[in-house]
């Protein structure tokens, strides 16, 4: 099972990670990922825009897809949205597993599809006030693809 | 009727982040509803003006150029996404 979340708050990344593997003994790696904002170019703040009806369904169709790929492997996604500032965690994956390379493969699965199938826009904003949506990156879309090419189980 | 909800630099170029509209018999793709979109005012038509850039959910499920559009509920435009 892989629940995803999606939340203005902040998130605790530890306890997130705690609360995973919590009064479980088979699990042998935990990966814990936070995407943080980085103030590129003094840049004040990110906005994230999203699309309120679809968001929840995507990440949890994300996640489901991950776990049908990696079904020893459990974790949790937390996705924020609202105006974040530098330094702030816009993002949470993390994964537990028997198997280190599972636990590895599934987190970067999860990582590479929220970036390129959730709908999610980025709005960054400068100390003069001016404000600049970003780009999607092509990088993202192959690292995406890549995982369309491997067999289920095969980590990259 | 069906409800377009627009998102990001395609809301602020449109000027409005929804519309509810009847579509044109000639709306039968998802292609051909941009075309038809682009006409109704000049936001709309910079908006929509470079289609590489957009990206189409129908009734919440991505969608493609040639999507069939057989009585959607509500159909999003939008940028490629940047989330993560």
């Amino acid at each position: 099972m892989i629940a995803a979340r999606l939340q203005q708050e902040p998130f605790d990344a530890a306890a997130e990670q705690a609360a995973l593997t919590s009064g479980r003994t088979d699990l042998g790696a935990a990966v814990a990922f936070t995407g943080l904002v980085r103030a590129d170019d003094g840049l004040v703040a990110l906005t994230l825009e999203h699309y309120p009806a679809m968001t929840l369904a995507q990440l949890q169709a994300i996640a489901a897809n991950a776990a049908t790929r990696w079904p020893d492997t459990i974790g949790t996604i937390i996705h924020r949205h609202g105006r974040l500032l530098p330094g702030d965690a816009i993002v949470l994956v993390t994964t537990a597993s028997p198997h280190r390379a599972h636990a590895f493969a599934a987190a970067s699965f999860l990582m590479d599809w929220l970036k390129t199938k959730a709908p999610f826009w980025k709005r960054e904003e400068w100390a003069d006030g001016t404000t600049r949506w970003v780009d999607a990156k092509g990088s993202d879309d192959n690292a995406a693809e890549r995982w369309l090419a491997k067999s289920p189980s095969t980590p990259p | 009727m069906t409800t377009l909800l627009y998102f990001a630099w395609v809301r602020e170029m449109i000027g409005k982040d929804s519309e509810t509209l009847a579509l044109p018999a000639e709306a039968a793709t998802v292609a051909a509803l941009l075309d038809w979109l682009a006409t109704r005012s000049p936001g709309h038509a910079a908006a929509l003006a470079d289609r590489s850039r957009i990206r189409v959910a129908v009734d919440q499920q991505f969608a493609s150029a040639e999507t069939p559009l057989t009585a959607p509920r509500e159909i999003a435009i939008f940028p490629p996404v940047t989330g993560g």
